[in-house]
């Protein structure tokens, strides 16, 4: 049907160019590979940008009792113990090399008296262990990132959106793009490719997470047939704004309670002294979000329907210091001054746990030459990230996907490219121009987001889940015909329409792991099994594709080697 | 609810024109809140970019009523409500499609400056102090509303001989590192056109980042290149080692 396609070839193709997609481009150009990166947005706008809190790395600046087997226990306890453990090892024996290694490319940290990257503390992490940048560290971090990739020389395909890889006889073979500028087609000749994609936040109606955030990594390798696992795990932040209605769901970082922000409800009660009085405002995630919830839920929320944070205890000029862009972001958005009194701050979707099924070392998921780093991949956060982890899990994670895919491009012989299978990308990507729907994907999508905030959100019941699959399928149809206006040329109403069928795959997905999973763990709460339970503990969820239909299967949980399971014991 | 007329250039690189739009108008809405309502409800192709929402990312930069600005960050209550507001894409970068223009030039500039090179030896222990005047100029979202000010970029594009602020930022950002061990000086007299800026302040006025520019970024450098080739004594030395 058609050669009006442009060709690019590389040895390793990255999808996504946040932290760690940029991290993994920086590595396979290190290995000798020729690398091109392909992202959605515009260089340095991805969402790493928007990390405010900080890296965790147990260096031990701050408190010298830090070491790798606290971070590591504290991850796996944050998890509730579905992490992947060979991950959060490697995760927290790595991360402080990798956050030397940024400074030497040029990152800027606060500093200790001593001259050291300053730590601060956070949710479920023992001991000091944050190395930030004021509330901007995600910035510092992705613009170090990018300038050393400029200067290294790495290939940047951008505003170009991936909607399909192609596979030769189940190995990766490239990947079928197109321009959103111009609405032009291009195929990626690549011998293996890193999915970077990130999250899947904007299938939820309050969520912190931008418009690119629609699943489209975890959708390509499904349909690609490599498994998916632990979509049931959502992070919802416990702090997004609430008010007024344009911000709801923006982050507010958890570095104010970092720095002591304190909780407050209605009545003034820190109800934190109720849910968690150990470890209070620093509480993991899972946690607080809950009971900000609940307290709302039971009445005693604020006029918006929020809990009070207060930072304003602090002295102004050390608030200002220390979260610069939340003073200007409350000032700004919401006239209210920080440093005088409190924010009104609720749930938002965040995060995805799950994903991308990788291997512990290597990060191949489960097809040849396809693999993935950070938040588009599964294993490392269990069923809870801490805050600060993500971070970290980029570069580590970032690297090592970077490493194994140039090795792996290295020993594979080129795969070629099935020009049927092009066809078929060229004919899905284009059909909403030709359909005679009235349905515009902006309303489909509205009506996506009503039923996985209401249906799949914080706390989840068997008929809310089996109702959210009646209703996405419902929906699925009506998208199937949804037509577009206007051009080819720069045209978000078409690009809108092929980011729902992504997110249509990971809401499925999350939404029959749920279903599945009858127990409360970490970020995955049901009313109707309120408690932990010791067999789901053993079982990870995976969905895979089979015969064109989504199938789950059960995966028993890696048992940990005995000097593993002795750290975990220790207090 | 009330309502308020937006005024948007509707276009391509060729033909356009300004289109109203009328809008519900919510508390504590901003231009972008608007012009996504255009786009969910009203014109599914209006082409806009835009990321974090948050004024952090650098990508919603559009002239709202004749003013670079970041639509994330401006409050329609800020405007006057009883005219239209006209919302134009920036100036000094060619059209692509209604409020997206082609910014690739910027990332080519940026291409041409070396990246920070640690002075051999180095002990990695920074003071506080060094880094607060650094991370002043590490603060830009690259939103690149100073380059569409910069009358030597809008008036004059003079692209192919100035780098604009936003660059003179990021070198800025690399030579007070307290680290760093190359020189720009030279780059930035014969390549990146630093001596066309007569600090008029524009970009100041503009960044969202509250980034002081012209008094903390552009004129440091200006003297370090005045004392790197114009100083007498310098100038002199040069003279008689003969290089």
């Amino acid at each position: 049907m058609t050669t009006n396609y442009e060709t690019r070839e590389h040895d390793v193709l990255i999808i996504g160019a946040g932290g760690a997609g940029l991290r993994a481009s920086l590595e396979a150009l290190a290995q000798g590979a020729s690398v091109g990166v392909v992202c959605k947005s515009l260089l340095g706008k991805a969402h790493t940008v928007m990390a405010e809190g900080g890296i965790a790395a147990a260096m031990a600046n701050v408190d010298a009792a830090d070491n790798w087997k606290t971070h590591f226990r504290d991850t796996m306890r944050g998890g509730k113990f579905l992490n992947n453990w060979r991950m959060a090892q490697l995760h927290a024996q790595e991360s402080p090399d990798r956050v030397r290694e940024l400074e030497q490319w040029g990152a800027l940290f606060d500093r200790t008296e001593n001259g050291d990257i300053l730590q601060r503390a956070f949710g479920g992490h023992t001991f000091k262990r944050l190395c930030h940048v004021g509330d901007r560290t995600g910035l510092e971090m992705i613009r170090t990132l990018q300038d050393r990739g400029v200067q290294q020389g790495i290939d940047v395909y951008m505003e170009c959106t991936v909607t399909r890889l192609l596979t030769d006889s189940g190995r990766v073979a490239g990947a079928f793009a197109y321009w959103r500028e111009t609405g032009r087609l291009i195929v990626f000749k690549a011998k293996s490719i890193v999915i970077a994609t990130g999250g899947i936040g904007k299938a939820w109606r309050i969520t912190s997470n931008s418009w690119e955030y629609t699943g489209d990594g975890m959708a390509l390798a499904y349909e690609a047939g490599a498994e998916l696992m632990d979509m049931e795990f959502v992070q919802f932040h416990p702090t997004g704004m609430v008010w007024p209605p344009g911000v709801q769901g923006i982050l507010v970082t958890e570095a104010v309670r970092g720095e002591g922000g304190i909780l407050r409800n209605k009545a003034g009660e820190r109800f934190m002294e109720k849910y968690d009085p150990k470890r209070m405002e620093l509480s993991t995630r899972d946690v607080v979000a809950r009971s900000i919830y609940t307290e709302v839920k039971e009445g005693r929320g604020t006029e918006h329907g929020g809990a009070y944070l207060d930072i304003s205890h602090k002295p102004a000029e050390y608030v200002k210091k220390k979260l610069p862009s939340m003073y200007h972001q409350f000032k700004e958005l919401a006239d209210v001054d920080i440093t005088k009194g409190p924010m009104e701050v609720g749930p938002t979707c965040h995060y995805m746990m799950g994903g991308i099924r990788v291997d512990a070392e290597t990060t191949q998921s489960t097809i040849l030459g396809l693999f993935a780093a950070g938040e588009a991949a599964a294993g490392l956060h269990g069923s809870n990230r801490l805050g600060g982890n993500s971070l970290s899990d980029l570069l580590v994670f970032g690297r090592r996907a970077g490493l194994f895919a140039a090795e792996y491009a290295k020993r594979a012989s080129p795969a070629s490219i099935d020009s049927v299978q092009i066809e078929q990308a060229e004919k899905e990507l284009l059909a909403p121009f030709s359909s005679t729907g009235a349905e515009s994907p902006y309303a489909i999508h509205r009506d996506l987001q009503e039923v996985m905030q209401n249906l799949v959100g914080i706390y989840r019941t068997k008929e809310d889940l089996q109702r959210a699959l009646v209703e996405l399928e419902k929906l699925k149809a009506l998208a199937a015909k949804a037509g577009v206006e206007g051009s080819r040329l720069f045209n978000p109403g078409w690009h809108l329409s092929y980011d729902l069928r992504a997110m249509f795959i990971v809401s499925e997905a999350v939404t029959h792991s749920a279903l599945a999973r009858t127990e409360s763990r970490g970020a995955h709460s049901r009313i109707d099994y309120p408690n932990l339970d010791t067999v789901w503990e053993k079982k990870h969820n995976i969905i895979v594709r089979e015969s064109g239909a989504m199938k789950r299967r059960e995966s028993p949980v890696e048992e940990l080697p005995e000097e593993l399971k002795r750290i975990l014991a220790q207090d | 609810m009330a309502e308020a007329t937006l005024r948007v250039f509707r276009g391509d690189s060729n033909n356009g024109k300004t289109i109203d739009y009328r809008v519900p108008v919510a508390p504590g809405m901003v231009v972008l809140d608007a012009l996504h309502y255009i786009q969910g409800y009203l014109a599914p192709d209006l082409a806009v970019r835009w990321n974090c929402k948050a004024g952090k990312c650098g990508s919603c930069s559009a002239e709202v009523n004749g003013r670079p600005r970041l639509t994330c960050k401006t409050r329609m209550d800020e405007l006057p409500q009883d005219q239209p507001i006209t919302v134009l894409p920036m100036k000094s970068f060619p059209r692509i499609k209604d409020l997206v223009t082609d910014v690739s030039w910027n990332y080519r500039v940026n291409r041409k400056i070396p990246a920070f090179a640690p002075r051999s030896g180095v002990e990695w222990k920074i003071s506080q102090l060094d880094v607060d005047r650094v991370q002043e100029f590490r603060k830009c979202i690259e939103c690149f509303l100073c380059q569409d000010v910069c009358h030597v970029l809008r008036e004059h594009d003079k692209k192919e001989q100035f780098a604009g602020p936003r660059f003179f930022v990021r070198i800025a950002g690399l030579e007070m590192h307290p680290l760093d061990a190359h020189n720009r000086a030279g780059l930035l007299k014969d390549q990146l056109g630093l001596g066309l800026c007569n600090i008029t302040k524009c970009c100041t006025e503009v960044c969202p980042e509250e980034i002081r520019i012209t008094d903390n970024a552009i004129i440091p450098l200006k003297e370090r290149v005045v004392d790197e080739f114009y100083d007498p004594l310098t100038m002199f030395f040069r003279k008689i080692r003969g290089r």
